[in-house]
């Protein structure tokens, strides 16, 4: 297992955010995690990328110990996170956007060859690579901020909500780049999603949480195939 | 027409040093959220500095790199051993808005009385690096002098720069992206805290040729930068606080503008001028020259 969490506890001052989650992912998944507003998914995703300090509890990353760490030093050890809201910095332009991805590896040659690796998973970036961030449409925004994700050559991609605000069918695209960049890249994925429809249709695992406990965690088909999910969290 | 000549050369001459005064204080604001008045102890004491090499070598520019050294140093110094402290003890609430800000009028004082006990509360002056006579246009001198030009020109080649590290450099990238948004620059493996020291750092150094510029045809005492930190921070609001090109153009226009009343109204006028010219910015655009008519995102 690459990635493996035990007892997370996570508190926002007194209230408890994420009670005792346990799971694991392995090298490779793709792993979704629905539920409801308020069930702790964006709080779990901090957790991991080291933006939220845990209370109590493990994270394991390729065998070791990463609770407490900062998130720079994370995205160092192959963990990107891709935070709520297209995540993207507007006052910049895409180039700097993209750049910014690979600033910490310090190697001007590489940063280009991943722009040029960006820009053929999204090639409307590459048209758009001198404009400002806040010229893009919603689903640019977050092709652009998954773009700057890859930039940092990640093994573990985080990722809240990207299909937040966005037309049914750029979210169609995004999941389904999603998918093929899991398989591609041989990234172990979590992707946290209010669609959780679409969410588990792409991904290998899916993990229900509420408030901020696992309710249920199997292959992504059996949850879709659950009657009591279905009811819960699909809708029909 | 001399006149008006004259006036718009001495009102660059003058703006151009409210802008370093101005950038210093934008830098600070749009990495730490904080006012930092302690800009004029920090530029008076980097000038001291300066002052002392440059008497002692009298090589202006030694002085001026002294100046700069001196600035960086304290800038750094103050971000990495007050506000760093202050900002681990003072998460939210009322005092974490209000507690720095006071930190470095308190941390002003503390400068003043270092300087005063070390140099003594007399002004001081040093030969100025350039001659101060006004160039002569046919029959007529103006009081636009070499030092005038060489000041302009100092100004310009650290803006230019400035504006190079910012925009073509990882460090420029890592700043600005660490001032818009700390998280996700923070997530993009920049290491945040770091990078704000080094733009207080920067932010000194630019505050201490401000300080030296400003004095070299003047005296220098533990109060005489004040009224440059007023002006400075007037350019800065008036660019809107968060472009250093807008605190340029702010600092450019109050220039002139205050040279014009200097000229044309009287000198007891100039002071309340700057404010004026204030007043009328932040009726007209409230959120600086350089807004775009949309508010900044929080």
């Amino acid at each position: 297992m690459s990635l493996n969490v035990s007892n997370l506890t996570v508190h926002h001052g007194a209230i408890c955010a994420v009670n005792q989650v346990s799971l694991a992912v392995p090298t490779g998944k793709l792993a979704a995690i629905i539920g409801a507003n308020g069930a702790g998914k964006t709080t779990l995703l901090r957790a991991l990328s080291g933006l939220n300090h845990p209370t109590h509890g493990s994270i394991m990353w390729k065998g070791e110990k990463i609770v407490g760490l900062k998130p720079e030093t994370l995205v160092r050890r192959g963990i990107s996170h891709v935070s709520e809201g297209k995540s993207v910095i507007p006052e910049l332009t895409v180039r700097e956007n993209l750049e910014l991805g690979a600033i910490w590896r310090r190697n001007a040659k590489e940063s280009k060859e991943s722009i040029n690796d960006v820009v053929s998973i999204f090639p409307r970036l590459g048209e758009r690579l001198q404009q400002r961030a806040d010229t893009l449409s919603g689903g640019e925004r977050q092709m652009l901020a998954i773009g700057r994700a890859i930039m940092s050559k990640p093994q573990l991609l985080l990722l809240d909500e990207p299909s937040l605000g966005l037309a049914p069918l750029v979210i169609e695209q995004i999941f389904q780049t999603i998918r093929d960049l899991t398989t591609s890249m041989n990234l172990t994925v979590l992707l946290v999603e209010q669609n959780a429809m679409g969410a588990l249709k792409i991904a290998d695992l899916g993990i229900v949480l509420n408030l901020g406990k696992v309710v249920a965690m199997n292959h992504a088909q059996v949850l879709i195939d659950d009657p009591a999910v279905r009811a819960a969290y699909l809708g029909y | 027409m001399h006149k008006l000549l004259e006036t718009v050369l001495i009102g660059i001459s003058t703006g151009s040093i409210y802008a370093l005064m101005s950038i210093a204080l934008v830098l600070v604001w749009r990495s730490t959220r904080v006012v930092n008045f302690a800009q004029a102890g920090q530029a008076m004491l980097s000038t001291y500095i300066g002052f002392e090499i440059a008497s002692r070598t009298e090589l202006f520019w030694l002085g001026l790199a002294a100046a700069i050294a001196a600035g960086a140093l304290l800038g750094a110094g103050v971000d990495f051993f007050f506000m760093r402290v202050l900002f681990k003890h003072a998460v939210s609430g009322a005092a974490a808005v209000v507690a720095p800000v006071i930190a470095t009028l308190g941390l002003l004082g503390i400068i003043r009385s270092i300087v005063g006990l070390i140099w003594g509360g007399e002004f001081k002056s040093i030969k100025a690096p350039a001659s101060t006579d006004g160039f002569t246009i046919g029959e007529t001198t103006i009081p636009f002098s070499a030092l005038n030009l060489l000041v302009i020109g100092t100004v310009f080649s650290i803006l230019i720069v400035l504006a190079l590290v910012f925009q073509r450099t990882n460090l420029g990238l890592s700043l600005r992206a660490s001032a818009y948004a700390p998280e996700i620059a923070q997530l993009a493996g920049i290491k945040t805290a770091r990078i704000r020291t080094i733009g207080w750092a920067i932010a000194g150094g630019v505050g201490g040729v401000a300080g030296m510029l400003v004095t070299s045809n003047n005296f220098l005492s533990p109060y005489s930068l004040d009224l440059l930190l007023v002006f400075g921070f007037i350019a800065a609001v008036i660019g809107g606080l968060e472009s250093m090109v807008g605190s340029v153009v702010g600092a450019l226009i109050l220039g002139i503008a205050l040279t014009f009343i200097l000229n044309y109204v009287g000198t007891s006028l100039v002071f309340i001028g700057g404010f004026l010219v204030l007043i009328v910015v932040l009726l007209v655009k409230p959120d600086g020259i350089m807004a775009k008519g949309r508010a900044r995102r929080a």
